[in-house]
C-alpha cells in the first residue's frame, strides 16, 4: 500500500476584490482534480512553472488549506476528515520544508527553540539530547555551537539545515518538501540534495518533492508528475517522463533546461490567467501541436506505458507523428 | 555589548541639533505672533505708556532681537524658563506640578489604544478580508477621522450627563479638593499610597472619560498598523510550519505572530507620543484636566511668553527621550537590530 495516496484534489482561493467581497467571491482553482500517489520510502516530484498549483498541493496534502476537495489517503486515513488526536498524530509523521529559509525560521526565536518547540507540541520527552541529535542528522555538528543562535547569525545553508532538524525531530514518515534549495547557492544545494538522499536511507523517509527544477527533480525522486495551470499533465517514472516526455509541455520544459542538447521549444505567450483558464486542454493556447479538436473538452489522463499517464488528445487519438 | 552604548551617546548627540532648531523656532514664531505680552498682561486698555516701558524694560523686550534670543538660549541652558507672567510662578515649577496629570493621562490613553488598538487589529487580520474585519477597518478609520474634542463632548454628554455615570470633569470630585494633598501627583498612585479606596474610585471615574477619549484617537492608527504588520507576519512560512506541527491556531497567533508583528508597532507607538501629546492639548481642555497641555492653551491666551516657550520645550523634550527610549527598546524587542 502506498503511504500518500492522492485523489481528485481540488484547492479553490476565494478572491475577493475590494468592498465586493461583502457580496460576491471570485473563485480561483489552484489545483484541479490532481491525483497521484507516493510510496513508502518513495519520491515524488511535482514539477511545474511558478503558479501551477504544486505548492498548493503540497499544503493541501498536509491539511493546511481551506476550500480543498477530494481525498488525501495517509495510510488509509483521510487527512482532510481529520480531527483532534488523530490530526495531531499526523501532524508528528508529516513535516515539511519551505523554500526560503529567510522566511521559515521564526526570527525571534533560538535555533534551540525552533528545533524544541515540536517536541513540547505533541508533549515529548528528553529535550536537549533529541535537539542536538536531530540538528547532527541535518549536518549541523557540534549542535552545541547551533544551539544558542538567531536565524539571522547563520548562513542560509545552515538556516535550511535547521529547518530539517526541526522537521526530523518527531520522526516523521512524510516530508513535503517545497522547493528546498531553489533559493540557496549551487555549492551548499549540493550538501542539502545529497542531505535528503541520506535521510531518506537511514530514516525510510518518504518525500513529496516540489520543484521546478528537473534536474533536482532526476536526481532526487522515483515518480514525477508535471502540473500546469493546476492539472498533472504527465505522470510516471521519472527515467522514463524526464527521457521521453510524451505530453508537449513537458517536452518544452525539458529542451530549455540547461545542458539538454535539444532543440529549445520555447512557447509563445504567457500562462494564462487561472481566474480564467483556456477552456478544454490548459494548454493549447500555448501548444505548438494544438488542433481545434483540443479546446473543445480538457483531455483525460490516458495510460500510455506501463504506470505513465498524460493528458493529451493527440495520443489519444494515436496522432503522435515523430514517435518511433 | 559596547555597540548599544555607542549608539545611545550618539542618538543624544543628535537630540543637541534637533533641540537648537526646536527653541529657536519656537522663539521666532512667538515674535511672529499678533498680540504683544506686556498688552495681554496689563489688561490692554487705559494702560499708562510709563507702565509698558517700564515692563517692557523688566521683561527685557526693549533689547534688539539677537540679545533677546542670546538671552533666552543662556537661560534655558541653565535650566531657567523664566516666570510666568499670567501666575508670576516660575514656569518649571508650573510644569512639574502638571506634569504627573498629563503623563497619568497619556499612559492610560495609551493603555486604552493598546487594549482597542491591537485586539482589534490582530481580530481583523485574523479574519483578513471578511466581513468582520471590513467591519473592524472602518472603525479604525472612523476613530482616527473623529476629532478628539468633539468626541469628547459627546461622551460627556452621554456617560456624564444623559446617564449620569461618570463625572463631566477635573481629576478628582469638589470635596477632594480640600481634604487630599497630593504626594507623588499621580492621584492612582497617592490614591493607593493613601489606602483611601473611595479615592482611588473617584479617581478611577474621573479618569475613564478623557483616558477613552485619548485612546481612541489613537487606536485608529495602531489598529491598522497591527492589522498590517500581523497579515505580513501570518503570510510567512515559519507561520505555516508551526501550523504543520501541530500548533494550537491561537498560540500561533499570539505567540509566534504577534510577537513579531509587535516591533513595528513599538516604533509607531514611539512615533505616536508626539500626537498622543497634541491629543492631550484638546482633551485637557475638554475635560478641564490640570495638565502641561492645558496649561499651554491658557498661556497661548494670555500671550505669556516664556509660559509658552518653556511649555513647548519642555513637551519637546520630553519627546525627544521618549522616542530615544523606544528606540533602544526596539534593540531589545528585535534580536537583528545590532548597533
Amino acid at each position: 500500500m502506498s503511504l500518500l495516496e492522492v485523489r481528485g484534489l481540488t484547492v479553490i482561493y476565494p478572491v475577493a476584490v475590494g468592498l465586493s467581497a461583502f457580496f460576491s467571491h471570485r473563485f480561483l482553482v489552484a489545483v484541479d482534480r490532481v491525483s497521484f500517489s507516493l510510496p513508502e520510502r518513495g519520491t515524488l516530484a511535482l514539477v511545474g512553472e511558478s503558479g501551477c498549483g504544486k505548492s498548493s498541493t503540497g499544503l493541501a496534502v498536509l491539511g493546511l488549506l481551506e476550500h480543498v476537495r477530494g481525498e488525501v489517503l495517509f495510510r488509509g486515513k483521510d487527512v482532510l476528515k481529520m480531527k483532534g488526536r488523530e490530526l495531531r498524530e499526523f501532524r508528528r509523521r508529516a513535516q515539511i520544508v519551505f523554500q526560503d529559509p529567510y522566511e521559515s525560521l521564526n526570527p525571534k526565536m533560538k535555533v534551540k527553540a525552533i528545533v524544541e518547540e515540536p517536541l513540547a507540541i505533541h508533549r515529548h520527552r528528553g529535550g536537549p539530547d533529541r535537539v542536538g541529535e536531530a540538528l547532527e542528522l541535518a549536518g549541523l555538528s557540534p549542535p552545541e555551537y547551533f544551539l544558542e543562535k538567531y536565524p539571522h547569525e547563520l548562513s542560509g545553508g545552515e538556516r535550511q539545515r535547521v529547518a530539517i532538524a526541526a522537521a526530523l525531530i518527531l520522526k516523521p514518515e512524510l516530508l513535503i518538501l517545497d522547493e528546498p534549495v531553489s533559493n540557496l547557492d549551487v555549492s551548499i544545494k549540493a550538501g542539502i540534495m545529497n542531505l535528503f538522499r541520506d535521510l531518506q536511507d537511514e530514516l525510510g523517509l518518504s518525500y513529496l518533492f516540489i520543484t521546478h527544477d528537473l534536474a533536482d527533480a532526476f536526481f532526487l525522486s522515483d515518480e514525477v508528475a508535471v502540473m500546469y495551470l493546476g492539472i498533472t499533465v504527465e505522470k510516471g517514472k521519472t527515467e522514463v517522463v524526464l527521457s521521453c516526455p510524451l505530453h508537449p509541455y513537458t517536452e518544452a520544459l525539458l529542451s530549455v533546461a540547461p545542458g539538454s542538447g535539444k532543440e529549445k521549444l520555447i512557447l509563445a505567450g504567457d500562462v494564462p490567467d487561472p481566474l480564467n483558464p483556456p477552456p478544454g486542454c490548459r494548454f493549447h493556447p500555448r501548444c505548438p501541436r494544438a488542433q481545434t479538436e483540443c479546446a473543445a473538452e480538457l483531455p483525460p489522463e490516458i495510460e500510455v506505458g506501463p504506470s505513465h499517464w498524460t493528458r493529451c488528445l493527440l495520443l489519444a487519438q494515436g496522432k503522435r507523428h515523430d514517435e518511433t | 555589548m559596547g555597540g548599544i552604548g555607542k549608539y545611545i551617546v550618539q542618538r543624544v548627540l543628535l537630540t543637541i541639533p534637533m533641540l537648537f532648531i526646536l527653541l529657536t523656532a519656537v522663539f521666532l514664531m512667538l515674535r511672529l505672533m499678533p498680540g504683544d505680552p506686556v498688552l495681554a498682561m496689563l489688561g490692554g486698555r487705559n494702560v499708562s505708556p510709563e507702565l509698558i516701558e517700564q515692563r517692557r524694560k523688566e521683561w527685557g523686550l526693549d533689547k534688539p532681537l539677537g540679545t533677546q534670543y542670546a538671552n533666552y538660549f543662556w537661560r534655558i541652558l541653565h535650566g531657567d524658563f523664566g516666570r510666568s507672567s499670567r501666575t508670576g510662578k516660575p514656569v518649571i515649577k508650573e510644569l512639574f506640578t502638571r506634569l504627573p496629570a498629563t503623563l497619568e493621562l497619556a499612559i492610560w490613553g495609551i493603555f486604552f489604544a493598546s487594549l482597542f488598538g491591537i485586539s482589534t487589529g490582530i481580530w481583523a487580520a485574523v479574519r483578513a478580508d471578511r466581513a468582520t474585519d471590513h467591519a473592524i477597518r472602518i472603525f479604525h478609520i472612523g476613530s482616527f477621522a473623529i476629532p478628539i474634542f468633539w468626541l469628547g463632548l459627546i461622551l460627556q454628554m452621554i456617560f456624564a450627563v444623559q446617564l449620569d455615570w461618570l463625572p463631566v470633569a477635573k481629576r478628582v470630585s469638589g470635596i477632594y479638593a480640600y481634604t487630599f494633598s497630593p504626594i507623588t501627583r499621580f492621584y492612582l498612585l497617592d490614591a493607593i499610597i493613601l489606602r483611601d479606596g473611595k479615592l482611588l474610585l473617584d479617581v478611577i471615574r474621573h479618569l475613564i472619560l478623557p483616558a477613552v477619549t485619548l485612546g481612541i484617537a489613537l487606536t485608529g492608527f495602531l489598529g491598522r498598523m497591527t492589522r498590517a504588520a500581523m497579515l505580513e507576519v501570518l503570510d510567512t512560512d515559519y507561520i505555516t510550519t508551526a501550523r504543520s506541527k501541530g500548533l494550537k491556531e491561537r498560540v500561533v497567533v499570539l505567540k509566534h505572530a504577534l510577537r513579531n508583528a509587535l516591533i513595528p508597532i513599538v516604533t509607531v507607538l514611539g512615533l505616536q507620543f508626539a500626537i498622543l501629546m497634541g491629543g492631550a492639548v484638546l482633551t485637557e481642555t475638554v475635560f478641564s484636566w490640570p495638565g502641561v497641555a492645558g496649561f499651554l492653551v491658557r498661556s497661548l491666551d494670555a500671550r505669556d511668553w516664556n509660559a509658552i516657550q518653556g511649555t513647548i520645550v519642555f513637551i519637546g523634550i520630553f519627546i525627544t527621550t521618549v522616542n530615544l527610549f523606544v528606540d533602544i527598546l526596539y534593540s531589545i524587542i528585535d534580536p537583528r537590530v545590532r548597533y
